[in-house]
């Protein structure tokens, strides 16, 4: 579904992303890892359109999308959160939703103006798998509430709703289990497990919690100082020498 | 803290000191063919330094003063009462604005001309203002050079009228879509920029379509302007004395009543009034849609409205081409009001007194934006008695009001969405 192939990104001098090549099949989980400071966010940035990279091929359901714009990539259907969780902070939990369906929204402005049966149709629509993604993740209730005033773990939950809402085939987490305590990443464990068993989607995945990880992965594929360092399922990868020596030092 | 409040106590003193006596003690007078510097009289010196003690005195006792001011009682009777329901809320918000417009249709055949004169220019802020909300308030993108558009309008409606002989109407429509027009001009050169760099730009675009109308002569007639610019009919009615347009009626003939100037100027005030009553309507139509709400999501978040898909080339433009329609909406009847119009018209100060009326009301807020047009428009006015000291005043309230209601006189309120649950 995804194949990335000998990417590369250069910043001046600086070398951030060596021949990474990496994979993602339909209904798989897939996890990057790697110290910090690895590339894996920049990797990210490239897959999602953020950044153009300066080698290799990205392809998403057999086209080649990179050096697309962010915007083109994630109507494709692959769409991304941030480390740092990135809402409309000033916009209700409701309005977050609706931001994101826009395309699905009747955008001719005349129809929505004299809101022509069609657009109220469509508008009722995008409220009611609103409140269905709301209901999903948990904050049915606080779907007035600004965005903002969210309390960290549902903000990291609702910027997940407001990718679903999209209807993507792949979701790019960065992250997500950063700044969360034990029992809310646990939730999101289950939360991710779920979204690929019961909405079929593919989950490419950054994460430091290992614990998270080695639960969820299909296959992990471990980055250190820009190259690839190891793939594999999460035993292989836990028994890889390179690995231990990355993450451990040398003994 | 006492010694620090001692120093800065005295120093606020001493400029106190320094700025009133040479604006208010000092004159020129004339004696013979010389100009004499001449001291302030007695009292005025008195009132000088008593408003230096007051300061000193103010300042130095200012965690005292601020202190107890903290614990009077809350002057606002309603600022402990609980919100209320949201359904009754928007009743009594429906009753309270149908009163109002219905107030605002009567009322002018009751008062003086001048103050029907001045509710129309306190309107075409209220457009102008509205628009640059979308912009500024919704969208986020600080626009220096609104004015522009504005003369776009304004412009187009007098040279229509004066090559063509086009009329108020049919240019009414023209002068919006070519405002708009710009808008989206200015668009595209600026979809990169952000935060100052935009300001800067916007600012001097706004500048160079001022100093293009200075400058082309041969079409605008330069700094000279165009005059005789018509009002608007009313159905082919004219509301002169007399006809001007071959095939006009005149307002008073077909209704048998005796002329009066006034009637000219009230018809002029209600099509301001639709006008502006539709530019609201319109754009709070808009806040509810999927264009509005981009707006706002690229004003929260331009990286993350990216990554769902949103274009920021099109929400951007969309944003400039709409704040600018409206802009061309009130410049046309800017010029129908004047009757002449010159570059003079649309100086930067105009761009910075819609902002400052955005501003004030709160970003995004169409009624506070409304509150604070007719606040920063019709206050000036009442204070010409101060006229020398006007802008003084209005910098003052300014400054209280940044201090005091940073968020604007009525911050923008969210829509409550009810939903259902889904199963």
């Amino acid at each position: 579904m995804l194949e990335v192939r000998n990417l590369s990104m250069r910043f001046g001098g600086l070398l951030a992303v060596d021949q990474v090549s990496l994979d993602v099949n339909e209904h798989e989980i897939v996890s990057i890892i790697g110290p910090n400071g690895a590339g894996k966010t920049t990797v990210f940035n490239c897959i999602s359109g953020f950044y153009s990279p300066t080698g290799g091929t990205i392809r998403f359901q057999g086209e080649e999308v990179q050096g697309k714009p962010d915007y083109k990539i994630s109507r494709l259907g692959m769409v991304r959160t941030f480390q740092h969780v990135r809402l409309f902070n000033k916009m209700t939990v409701v309005e977050n939703l609706l931001v994101a369906q826009h395309r699905h929204l009747n955008t001719n402005l005349f129809s929505g103006l004299l809101k022509t049966p069609n657009y109220r149709q469509r508008e009722q629509k995008a409220l009611d798998r609103a409140a269905y993604w709301l209901d999903r993740v948990g904050l049915l209730e606080l779907a007035n509430r600004e965005a903002g005033n969210l309390a960290y773990g549902q903000q990291r939950r609702l910027e997940i709703a407001r990718c679903m809402v999209t209807e993507p085939t792949m979701l790019m987490l960065d992250e997500p289990a950063a700044g969360l305590n034990p029992a809310e990443t646990r939730d999101l464990n289950h939360l991710i497990v779920g979204l690929k068993e019961d909405y079929n989607v593919s989950v490419l995945l950054i994460e430091h919690d290992m614990s998270l990880v080695m639960e969820i992965s299909d296959r992990i594929n471990v980055i250190n100082q820009g190259r690839p360092l190891a793939s594999g399922t999460p035993e292989e990868v836990r028994q890889n020498d390179d690995v231990i020596k990355a993450y451990l030092g040398e003994a | 803290m006492a010694a620090q409040n001692l120093k800065h106590a005295l120093f606020c003193a001493i400029v106190t000191l320094v700025i009133s006596y040479p604006i208010l003690g000092l004159n020129l007078v004339a004696e013979g063919t010389k100009v004499v510097l001449e001291g302030a009289d007695t009292a005025t010196v008195i009132s000088i330094l008593l408003a230096a003690v007051a300061v000193f005195l103010f300042q130095l006792f200012r965690d005292n003063i601020m202190g107890s001011m903290g614990k009077m009682p809350n002057l606002n009777p309603f600022a402990n009462r609980e919100p209320m329901e949201q359904s009754k809320r928007q009743r009594l918000d429906t009753i309270v604005l149908v009163l109002l417009v219905v107030g605002a249709l009567i009322w002018p055949f009751f008062v003086s001309r001048g103050s029907v004169d001045l509710a129309t220019l306190v309107l075409i802020y209220i457009m102008l203002a509205l628009g640059l909300n979308v912009v500024v308030g919704l969208a986020g993108l600080l626009d220096l050079g609104y004015v522009a558009f504005y003369a776009v309008g304004a412009y187009t409606f007098a040279l229509l009228y004066q090559y063509f002989n086009i009329s108020f109407w049919v240019a009414l429509p023209l002068g919006a879509c070519l405002a708009a027009l710009f808008g989206l001009m200015l668009g595209f050169p600026v979809l990169r920029l952000r935060g100052d760099y935009l300001a800067i730009v916007t600012l001097g675009f706004g500048e160079i379509i001022r100093i293009l109308l200075n400058n082309m002569t041969w079409l605008t007639g330069g700094p000279n302007g165009i005059g005789g610019i018509p009002d608007p009919t009313l159905f082919g009615m004219e509301f002169g004395r007399r006809v001007k347009e071959e095939g006009n009626t005149l307002f008073h003939e077909v209704f048998n009543i005796s002329y009066s100037g006034n009637h000219k100027i009230i018809v002029l005030y209600l099509i301001a009034l639709v006008l502006a009553l539709f530019t609201a309507v319109v754009i709070r139509r808009f806040t509810k849609m999927p264009v509005g709400r981009s707006w706002e999501a690229l004003r929260e978040d331009e990286i993350a409205a990216r990554s769902l898909g949103l274009s920021r080339t099109s929400v951007k433009l969309s944003a400039f081409t709409i704040g600018a329609f409206f802009a061309g909406f009130a410049g046309t009847v800017f010029a129908s009001k004047q009757g002449f119009i010159s570059p003079e018209s649309f100086v930067f100060l105009e761009s910075a007194i819609i902002l400052a009326i955005v501003v004030l009301g709160g970003m995004g807020s169409q009624i506070g934006v409304i509150l604070a047009a007719v606040a920063v428009i019709i206050l000036p006015e009442l204070a010409r008695e101060f006229s020398e000291y006007r802008m003084l005043l209005f910098g003052l309230a300014m400054v209280l009001m940044m201090i005091w209601r940073p968020q604007g006189l009525m911050p923008m309120r969210r829509m409550h969405i009810e939903l259902k649950k889904q199963e």
